[in-house]
């Protein structure tokens, strides 16, 4: 039934009969965390395509001077895109009940998030030894911005992942870990495209 | 009921101030009749609705006060009369928006015989630069901008040396001539208001923004900063004058040029301006 | 929507949650301070907004000093006056009526009226208030560091809010982005809570078409919210950045004290195009609330129901999402592209529409009701004054010729104080009178509301009324004095003198409201749980005030629509949205559609 359906309804009309035995009349059939994660990336969503918005009018500017793109960026990249694959098999590993692939899939999720984290800053290391300073530019300033909001949400990320950790580590059952992995799953498949886009824009530049 | 008689008191009493009171826009000077006009009729729509729509609302709250012995209606919705309500208003929407956006298309439309005057604002003073004899302004640049060439301008830009520049002094118009006003900031925003000709505009630093005019009236005007520029906002005044041509002539025919007050400057001779952050000089590609 | 299987994963209908789940409170800590139930941390998400907001309207009165008895009060000096600018106008927006709106009637209501226990995910809820009280801390805190507060203007427009010159840069303006900042995140939480309550946790019963719309209201401001802040939290880092690290986004090339500072592509117009993609839906997250709240307070003291209902849902809803493309209105004399200019003014007078639609909706409520003259129902009635006089002269503002000579002149201040600080105020002393009973289960002092509601509303008027016309005069705003001008009249003079002193007075009789509140809690008359005869689901409650969990051991179940007042055929003049069609007693139904649409 659409929104527009329900949003027609004339609310004095309904026959009150149709409300005994019928579940609460929730928007979604999925767990609150759910829903809430969604929206919660909607607002993320709104950030960085405010702060791409304001990238891309800087850069049609003419005096803008790009930034180069060092190497590392692509392994950094790759990086990311394993631990997404490694989350992903620590959700369907708890989808099946194997604890043990679970287990495995979070742990290399997160170290492999980590050794991403540390690829950024090393890169981050890289380009000042080059001279390209946040203050020199507003390519730079951009490129430092838009890397260090989308790590920020990483290591947020990464605050959620130690809580599954640790309930595993407590010897947490897989169904009532399930939840949490998937949220976490989500999350990081999220994330790596916003990475990716911001990438693809760093390129484009 | 006695909200009631607050309501039309208060309906009352504002129309009655709105023609009595001594508060009203100063006489204008300038081509912007079609801005006050555009404003008269916003007022007569906007003050028939607010009347109308009040007086209801009193007639109401009087009619069905309550009383034990009566009971109130039930309507859920009545959507041709919603139908109604929604199209007038929109009706009344159309006729503010087609006058206030013709009169836009003419602020936006500069006429072809419009000479270019400019404004530079900076804490918290106001200065000026007219074309010289050749009638082109210089180009300039923020950069260049130091003790001995105020405006910033580029001294290789030959239309630049005998630009006239009218520090801490009124600036004074043409009575009759379009002039279009460009902008300019050398530090923050600030905004060239002169009550009289209706039109403002914001400065921005690193743009040049503008605005056009027709004085109608000579006169001297206050000229006042209409946007926060820092903790001098207020003091930031000058004045405008506008002179019928004989007068303006005569006035021009007194004024220097760059080349004239700033002759080290106007020669390339000058020291750039201090860069704060040493960290930029590096060049990127 | 109401059949649906949910999917594989534990799922509870978040309003079947047993009551055993619902989070417990163990000791007075976790009761009473560290509190995760809404309703608490609704109390103190009010308490801490008033109190803020009282600092932000003793900063009203020392302006309106300095502007009524210019020279008189040399202690206000032009630095102190643009910070009391600053920080008054961003604590009334912001740290006042967003939170109370939202934080406050948000999380007491929400839950009590859609049919839920608490929110769904109380322990982020808890930490919105303490995140949202830290950044009260950072901002009060800014008055008391070198330099003092900030003194850019609440618009904190760049590069004058970071460069010398503008009080505060040393540290006022970093704390304020910080606190900004922290605000928006604790806000988020907050607001993931709302939306996600309102959507999952609804009752049964409780369709969407049914939610009373005070729920409504607050349901689509917390989704502006949502969407909105993150374009003042990327413009807030971004000028954090721009002071504390020396980056230019916001600068471009500036000549100050010979220095040259910042670089040939920073952009003053990029941030106030975030400012106001942010402001301008930040106005109706103050407004939707208010909105929705009125049409409750309405109908229920007019034992009508409200008129047209569907239709003022739809306004709701297109009015939020034409705020989004509103913004450049703020901006004609900017110095963006005049061309903008065209758009804008059309999109602006578009909204026009359905915000009228809701103010003849409010009246024809009234029309044929019966109604009772209760204080909450003077202050709606007050309400629709001055949101009337404020929404029309919008259209001066909006209508972009027009706009140009009245922009930054007193007419604005005019404006939107009459439009978003004294209408949404009224309301939120409609929403106190209205529900203080069912928080506090007794009333508050029926003369001293007559008192405060008569000075307040008349005083507010004769504040603002007359302040537009200084505006049409000339006068621009954010003036530490006017001084000497040809075009100002001297008897502009006395009008601010006139204003000063209604302030003085509608300040005194807040006063009297804060007294009133603070007896009645204790002494105040016994309401009983439904003093006004209302049918929403939070007057329906076992106990009063309503008791952890909120409805005793079963949820309610839900009916009808929440406007079922002096339906015909009906005995009572109301019918409680949860009452069995068995019980209701009369010779019809409360909810047979015969003879009416
Ligand atoms: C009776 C209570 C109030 C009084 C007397 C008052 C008075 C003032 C005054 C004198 C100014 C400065 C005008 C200027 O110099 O430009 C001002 C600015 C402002 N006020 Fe209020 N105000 C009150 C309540 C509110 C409320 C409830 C709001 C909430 C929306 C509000 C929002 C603002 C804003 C946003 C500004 C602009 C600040 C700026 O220019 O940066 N005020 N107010
Ligand atoms: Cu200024
Ligand atoms: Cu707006």
């Amino acid at each position: 039934m659409s929104i527009f359906h329900e949003l027609a309804k004339k609310p004095w009309l309904i026959n009150p009969a149709e409300v005994e035995g019928v579940p609460p009349p929730a928007a979604f059939f999925v767990p609150v965390g759910k829903v809430g994660l969604r929206v919660f990336l909607v607002v993320v969503t709104v950030v960085f395509t405010l702060m791409l918005i304001a990238y891309g009018d800087r850069m049609l500017f003419s005096t803008w001077r790009p930034m180069p793109e060092p190497w590392l960026l692509w392994l950094n990249t790759a990086l990311l895109i394993t631990s997404s694959l490694a989350m992903q098999w620590a959700k369907s590993s708890a989808k099946q009940g194997n604890s043990d692939g679970m287990r495995d899939g979070l742990l290399w999720g997160g170290v492999l998030t980590i050794a991403f984290l540390a690829g950024q800053l090393y890169v981050w290391q890289q380009l000042v030894d080059l001279g390209y300073y946040a203050t020199s530019g507003t390519a730079n300033a951009f490129f430092y911005l838009l890397t260090a909001i989308h790590g920020l949400h990483m290591m947020g990320g990464l605050v959620a992942w130690g809580r599954s950790v640790f309930k595993m580590w407590r010897g947490g059952a897989v169904a009532d870990l399930r939840l949490s992995v998937e949220l976490c799953t989500t999350y990081w498949h999220y994330l790596l495209l916003v990475w990716l886009v911001l990438f693809a824009m760093l390129l484009f530049s | 009921m006695v909200l009631a008689v607050a309501l039309i008191v208060l309906t009352v009493g504002s129309v009655i101030f709105h023609f009595w009171s001594p508060w009203w826009w100063t006489p204008i000077a300038s081509n912007w009749g079609s801005i006050d006009n555009a404003l008269l009729i916003t007022f007569w729509i906007t003050g028939v609705v607010y009347v109308a729509v009040l007086f209801f609302t009193a007639y109401c709250l009087y009619k069905f006060r309550y009383r034990a012995d009566r009971r109130a209606d039930y309507e859920p919705e009545n959507t041709k009369l919603e139908l109604w309500l929604s199209g007038l208003t929109a009706l009344g929407v159309v006729a503010l928006l087609t006058p206030g956006l013709i009169a836009w298309n003419e602020f936006v439309t500069v006429p072809e015989n419009a000479v270019e005057m400019e404004v530079l604002g900076k804490q918290w003073a106001w200065s000026y630069r007219l074309p010289g004899k050749d009638g082109k302004l210089g180009t300039t640049k923020t950069k260049l901008v130091t003790d001995d060439n105020p405006f910033g301008i580029n001294p290789k830009d030959p239309n630049g040396k005998d630009d006239i520049l009218i520090e801490g002094e009124n600036l004074h118009l043409p009575l009759g001539q379009p002039v279009k006003m460009l902008l300019r900031s050398t530090d923050v925003l600030h905004d060239f208001y002169v009550p009289e000709f209706r039109a403002k505009m914001d400065l921005v630093p690193g743009m040049v923004t503008y605005f056009w005019i027709t004085p109608t009236r000579t006169g001297t005007f206050d000229v006042l900063c209409a946007e926060l520029c820092g903790v001098n906002h207020y003091g930031m005044r000058s004045n405008v004058t506008v002179d019928d041509k004989a007068a303006y002539q005569k006035w021009l025919g007194k004024q220097k040029t760059f080349a004239a007050l700033y002759p080290k400057a106007a020669a390339g001779e000058q020291l750039a301006a201090v860069r704060k952050d040493s960290k930029s000089k590096q060049s990127v590609q | 929507m109401s059949n649906g299987v949910f999917d594989d994963v534990q799922v509870i209908p978040p309003a079947e949650v047993d009551d055993v789940e619902l989070y417990h409170a163990h000791s007075f800590i976790t009761k009473y301070v560290f509190s995760q139930d809404a309703k608490i941390i609704a109390i103190q998400y009010s308490a801490t907004a008033i109190t803020i907001g009282l600092v932000g309207l003793v900063l009203s009165w020392l302006m309106r000093l300095q502007l009524g008895f210019p020279d008189t009060f040399s202690f206000i000096s032009p630095d102190q006056y643009y910070q009391f600018v600053t920080m008054h106008g961003m604590i009334m927006v912001i740290y006042l009526l967003t939170a109370l709106f939202l934080g406050g009637f948000g999380n007491y209501l929400i839950p009590l009226m859609v049919g839920a226990r608490d929110m769904v995910f109380p322990y982020l809820n808890m930490l919105s208030y303490w995140i949202y009280l830290l950044a009260v801390l950072i901002l009060t805190a800014s008055f008391f560091v070198p330099g003092g507060a900030s003194g850019a203007g609440w618009t904190l427009y760049p590069p004058q809010a970071i460069l010398p010159g503008t009080p505060g840069v040393e540290w006022g303006i970093i704390l304020m982005l910080v606190s900004l900042v922290l605000f928006i995140i604790g806000f988020t939480m907050g607001g993931l809570n709302y939306v996600v309550t309102v959507l999952q946790a609804r009752t049964r019963g409780m369709t969407l078409m049914r939610l009373p719309l005070t729920v409504w209201g607050i349901f689509v401001a917390t989704i502006l919210a949502l969407l909105a802040f993150p374009a003042l939290f990327v413009g807030g880092v971004m000028m954090l950045l721009d002071r504390v690290i020396g980056t230019s986004f916001f600068m471009p090339e500036i000549i100050q004290a010979g220095e040259l500072l910042g670089t040939d592509s920073g952009s003053p117009l990029l941030f106030q195009h975030l400012f106001w993609f942010f402001g301008h839906p930040e106005v109706y997250i103050v407004a939707l609330p208010a909105f929705g709240i009125v049409s409750d307070v309405i109908s229920t003291h007019a034992r009508k129901n409200i008129f047209g209902y569907r239709m003022m849902v739809w306004a709701i809803v297109g009015i939020g999402g034409l705020s989004f493309i509103v913004w450049a209105h703020h901006m004609y004399v900017s110095g963006m592209n005049p061309y903008f200019g065209f758009f804008f003014a059309t999109t602006t007078l578009i909204i026009a529409v359905p915000t009228a639609l809701k103010v003849y909706n409010w009246v024809l409520t009234l029309w044929k009701g019966n109604i009772h003259m209760t204080i909450p129902m003077l202050f709606c009635v007050a309400f629709i004054l001055t949101f009337l006089n404020g929404g029309l002269t919008g259209l001066f503002l909006g209508n972009v010729v027009v706009a140009v000579p009245l922009s930054d002149t007193m007419f604005v201040v005019a404006h939107f104080h009459m439009v978003m600080g004294v209408a949404p105020i009224l309301v939120i002393f409609a929403a106190i009178y209205h529900w203080f009973p069912k928080m506090s289960g007794r009333m508050l002092h029926e003369g001293w509301g007559q008192f405060h509601f008569w000075v307040t509303f008349l005083g507010s008027y004769l504040i603002y009324f007359p302040m537009h016309y200084l505006g049409f005069v000339g006068v621009p705003r954010r003036y530490y004095e006017i001084g000497e001008t040809s075009f100002v009249p001297p008897s502009a003079a006395t009008l601010n003198e006139f204003i000063t002193i209604m302030v003085l007075i509608v300040g005194f009789a807040q006063v009297v409201f804060i007294i009133n509140i603070l007896v009645s809690i204790f002494k105040g008359k016994e309401s009983g749980p439904n003093p006004w005869n209302a049918t929403t689901l939070e007057w329906q409650t076992e106990t009063t005030p309503p008791s952890h969990g909120n409805f005793g051991d079963e949820l309610p179940v839900v009916y009808r629509w929440a406007y079922a007042y002096s339906v015909p055929g009906v005995d009572a003049d109301f019918v409680p949205q949860n009452m069995h069609p068995d019980d209701v007693k009369g010779s019809g139904s409360a909810d047979d559609p015969s003879g009416h649409h």
